[in-house]
Protein backbone atom coordinates (compact mmCIF):
# COMPACT_ATOMS: atom_id res chain seq x y z
CA UNK A 1 0.00 0.00 0.00
CA UNK A 2 1.88 3.10 -1.27
CA UNK A 3 -0.04 6.11 -0.93
CA UNK A 4 1.51 9.57 -0.18
CA UNK A 5 -1.36 10.92 2.67
CA UNK A 6 -1.37 7.45 4.08
CA UNK A 7 2.38 7.18 4.80
CA UNK A 8 2.44 11.20 5.74
CA UNK A 9 -0.09 10.83 8.42
CA UNK A 10 1.08 7.60 9.92
CA UNK A 11 4.44 9.26 10.12
CA UNK A 12 2.91 11.94 12.36
CA UNK A 13 0.31 9.78 14.39
CA UNK A 14 2.68 6.83 15.64
CA UNK A 15 5.36 8.86 17.98
CA UNK A 16 1.63 9.76 19.48
CA UNK A 17 0.46 6.58 20.12
CA UNK A 18 3.58 5.22 21.55
CA UNK A 19 4.28 7.59 23.40
CA UNK A 20 0.44 7.17 24.81
CA UNK A 21 1.05 3.75 25.20
CA UNK A 22 4.65 4.42 27.11
CA UNK A 23 2.05 6.89 29.81
CA UNK A 24 -0.13 4.23 30.51
CA UNK A 25 2.08 1.16 31.03
CA UNK A 26 4.17 3.73 33.46
CA UNK A 27 1.15 5.03 34.95
CA UNK A 28 -0.69 1.63 35.23
CA UNK A 29 -0.47 1.77 39.26
CA UNK A 30 -1.72 5.32 40.25
CA UNK A 31 -4.47 5.55 37.37
CA UNK A 32 -6.37 2.88 34.88
CA UNK A 33 -4.84 0.87 32.72
CA UNK A 34 -1.44 -0.83 33.25
CA UNK A 35 1.19 -3.29 31.68
CA UNK A 36 -1.38 -4.85 29.53
CA UNK A 37 -3.86 -2.00 27.91
CA UNK A 38 -0.74 -0.34 27.52
CA UNK A 39 1.20 -2.85 25.68
CA UNK A 40 -1.86 -3.82 23.42
CA UNK A 41 -1.56 -0.11 22.51
CA UNK A 42 1.91 -0.08 21.84
CA UNK A 43 1.65 -3.02 19.29
CA UNK A 44 -1.36 -1.60 17.77
CA UNK A 45 1.06 1.49 16.70
CA UNK A 46 3.59 -1.41 15.13
CA UNK A 47 0.80 -2.80 13.25
CA UNK A 48 -0.14 0.30 11.81
CA UNK A 49 3.69 0.75 10.84
CA UNK A 50 3.48 -2.96 8.73
CA UNK A 51 0.38 -1.97 7.45
CA UNK A 52 1.40 1.06 5.77
CA UNK A 53 5.08 0.53 5.24
CA UNK A 54 4.56 -3.29 4.66
CA UNK A 55 5.81 -6.31 5.67
CA UNK A 56 9.72 -5.87 4.76
CA UNK A 57 10.36 -2.50 6.49
CA UNK A 58 8.94 -3.89 9.86
CA UNK A 59 10.92 -6.92 9.38
CA UNK A 60 13.53 -4.44 9.58
CA UNK A 61 12.73 -2.67 11.96
CA UNK A 62 11.23 -5.61 14.28
CA UNK A 63 12.63 -8.56 13.54
CA UNK A 64 12.09 -11.73 14.63
CA UNK A 65 15.28 -12.22 17.09
CA UNK A 66 14.33 -8.88 18.45
CA UNK A 67 10.70 -10.00 19.40
CA UNK A 68 12.33 -13.48 20.59
CA UNK A 69 14.55 -11.07 23.08
CA UNK A 70 11.64 -8.84 24.00
CA UNK A 71 9.43 -11.86 24.87
CA UNK A 72 11.70 -13.65 26.95
CA UNK A 73 13.20 -10.85 28.37
CA UNK A 74 10.11 -9.48 29.91
CA UNK A 75 8.70 -13.12 31.38
CA UNK A 76 12.28 -13.16 32.79
CA UNK A 77 12.52 -9.94 34.41
CA UNK A 78 9.14 -10.58 35.79
CA UNK A 79 10.43 -14.00 37.42
CA UNK A 80 13.44 -12.03 38.46
CA UNK A 81 11.67 -9.47 40.33
CA UNK A 82 9.39 -12.20 42.03
CA UNK A 83 12.53 -14.52 42.76
CA UNK A 84 14.20 -11.20 45.09
CA UNK A 85 10.65 -11.53 47.21
CA UNK A 86 11.27 -15.51 47.95
CA UNK A 87 15.56 -14.71 48.71
CA UNK A 88 14.76 -12.18 50.82
CA UNK A 89 11.21 -12.99 52.94
CA UNK A 90 10.33 -16.51 51.74
CA UNK A 91 7.44 -15.49 49.17
CA UNK A 92 7.13 -15.05 45.53
CA UNK A 93 6.30 -11.27 44.43
CA UNK A 94 6.54 -10.01 48.25
CA UNK A 95 6.27 -6.04 47.53
CA UNK A 96 7.42 -3.70 50.41
CA UNK A 97 8.51 -6.02 53.71
CA UNK A 98 11.11 -7.35 50.30
CA UNK A 99 12.71 -3.79 50.51
CA UNK A 100 11.85 -1.87 47.83
CA UNK A 101 11.05 1.64 48.59
CA UNK A 102 7.05 2.57 48.93
CA UNK A 103 7.68 6.49 47.71
CA UNK A 104 4.73 8.46 48.61
CA UNK A 105 1.23 7.26 47.35
CA UNK A 106 -0.35 8.64 44.45
CA UNK A 107 2.67 10.08 43.22
CA UNK A 108 4.47 8.42 39.88
CA UNK A 109 7.61 6.76 42.33
CA UNK A 110 5.51 5.06 44.60
CA UNK A 111 4.33 1.46 45.09
CA UNK A 112 7.37 -0.36 45.29
CA UNK A 113 8.14 -3.13 42.50
CA UNK A 114 4.76 -2.41 40.61
CA UNK A 115 6.52 -0.13 37.74
CA UNK A 116 8.92 -2.58 37.16
CA UNK A 117 6.52 -5.24 36.94
CA UNK A 118 4.24 -3.28 34.43
CA UNK A 119 6.90 -2.33 32.47
CA UNK A 120 7.86 -6.22 31.77
CA UNK A 121 4.59 -7.17 30.93
CA UNK A 122 4.04 -4.12 28.56
CA UNK A 123 7.52 -5.00 26.47
CA UNK A 124 6.07 -8.64 26.32
CA UNK A 125 2.51 -7.80 25.40
CA UNK A 126 4.00 -5.23 22.47
CA UNK A 127 5.59 -8.15 21.30
CA UNK A 128 3.64 -10.68 21.56
CA UNK A 129 1.07 -9.20 19.72
CA UNK A 130 3.11 -7.75 16.42
CA UNK A 131 4.52 -11.22 16.30
CA UNK A 132 1.36 -12.27 16.08
CA UNK A 133 0.22 -10.12 13.23
CA UNK A 134 3.67 -10.61 11.34
CA UNK A 135 3.57 -14.33 11.35
CA UNK A 136 -0.15 -14.30 9.96
CA UNK A 137 0.80 -11.68 7.53
CA UNK A 138 4.22 -13.31 6.26
CA UNK A 139 2.31 -17.22 5.51
CA UNK A 140 -0.36 -14.83 3.77
CA UNK A 141 2.44 -13.58 1.59
CA UNK A 142 4.02 -16.60 0.66
CA UNK A 143 0.88 -18.74 0.55
CA UNK A 144 -0.04 -16.41 -2.88
CA UNK A 145 3.34 -16.02 -4.20
CA UNK B 1 -28.92 8.12 31.64
CA UNK B 2 -31.11 5.31 31.70
CA UNK B 3 -32.31 5.77 28.25
CA UNK B 4 -28.81 5.98 27.08
CA UNK B 5 -27.83 2.75 29.02
CA UNK B 6 -30.97 1.32 27.43
CA UNK B 7 -29.81 2.14 23.77
CA UNK B 8 -26.54 0.88 24.19
CA UNK B 9 -27.85 -2.44 25.31
CA UNK B 10 -29.91 -2.54 22.88
CA UNK B 11 -27.65 -1.75 20.31
CA UNK B 12 -25.64 -4.36 21.66
CA UNK B 13 -28.66 -7.30 21.19
CA UNK B 14 -28.55 -5.88 17.45
CA UNK B 15 -24.83 -6.31 16.94
CA UNK B 16 -25.03 -9.91 18.42
CA UNK B 17 -27.94 -11.16 16.44
CA UNK B 18 -26.50 -9.44 13.35
CA UNK B 19 -23.14 -11.05 13.89
CA UNK B 20 -24.46 -14.54 14.36
CA UNK B 21 -27.10 -13.79 11.25
CA UNK B 22 -24.92 -12.51 8.32
CA UNK B 23 -23.31 -14.95 5.58
CA UNK B 24 -20.48 -12.45 4.64
CA UNK B 25 -17.51 -13.07 6.89
CA UNK B 26 -16.02 -9.46 6.72
CA UNK B 27 -19.04 -8.00 7.57
CA UNK B 28 -19.40 -9.98 10.77
CA UNK B 29 -15.97 -9.11 11.73
CA UNK B 30 -16.98 -5.27 11.10
CA UNK B 31 -20.00 -5.51 13.11
CA UNK B 32 -18.42 -7.22 15.88
CA UNK B 33 -16.23 -4.64 16.37
CA UNK B 34 -18.88 -2.04 16.58
CA UNK B 35 -20.04 -4.14 19.35
CA UNK B 36 -16.72 -4.34 21.09
CA UNK B 37 -16.96 -0.52 20.54
CA UNK B 38 -20.06 -0.25 22.50
CA UNK B 39 -19.27 -2.35 25.01
CA UNK B 40 -16.32 -0.49 25.93
CA UNK B 41 -18.82 2.73 26.48
CA UNK B 42 -20.74 0.30 28.85
CA UNK B 43 -18.07 -0.69 30.71
CA UNK B 44 -17.02 3.00 30.96
CA UNK B 45 -20.85 3.88 32.24
CA UNK B 46 -19.99 0.78 34.87
CA UNK B 47 -17.34 2.80 36.20
CA UNK B 48 -14.77 0.57 34.96
CA UNK B 49 -12.20 2.61 33.25
CA UNK B 50 -9.66 -0.12 33.62
CA UNK B 51 -11.35 -2.89 31.55
CA UNK B 52 -12.67 0.00 29.16
CA UNK B 53 -9.68 1.09 27.99
CA UNK B 54 -8.51 -2.83 27.61
CA UNK B 55 -11.81 -3.59 25.63
CA UNK B 56 -11.57 -0.60 23.15
CA UNK B 57 -7.77 -1.51 22.42
CA UNK B 58 -7.81 -5.22 22.05
CA UNK B 59 -11.63 -6.02 20.97
CA UNK B 60 -11.84 -2.91 18.45
CA UNK B 61 -8.41 -3.26 17.53
CA UNK B 62 -6.05 -6.35 17.25
CA UNK B 63 -8.92 -8.53 16.76
CA UNK B 64 -10.85 -7.22 14.50
CA UNK B 65 -6.83 -6.67 12.45
CA UNK B 66 -6.36 -10.11 13.00
CA UNK B 67 -9.20 -11.71 12.20
CA UNK B 68 -9.28 -9.42 8.75
CA UNK B 69 -5.78 -11.30 8.08
CA UNK B 70 -7.02 -14.82 8.48
CA UNK B 71 -10.32 -14.00 6.04
CA UNK B 72 -7.42 -12.52 3.92
CA UNK B 73 -5.61 -16.35 3.89
CA UNK B 74 -9.11 -18.43 3.78
CA UNK B 75 -12.73 -17.22 1.68
CA UNK B 76 -14.94 -14.53 2.58
CA UNK B 77 -18.49 -16.04 2.52
CA UNK B 78 -19.67 -18.80 4.54
CA UNK B 79 -21.05 -21.74 2.86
Amino acid sequence: MDDIILRTISRLIIPFIEIYGVFIILHGHVSPGGGFSGGAILGTSLILYTLVFGVEKAQKKFSHKVSDIAESGGILWFILIGLVGIFVTGYFLTNINAGFPIGEPGLLLSAGMIPLLMIGIGIKVASTMITLFHTVIEEAHHGSA
Amino acid sequence: MIVLNVFLVGFLIVCAIAVERTKDLLSAVIIFSAYSLIMSVLWLLLKSPDVALTEAAIGAGVTAILFIAVIARTERMES
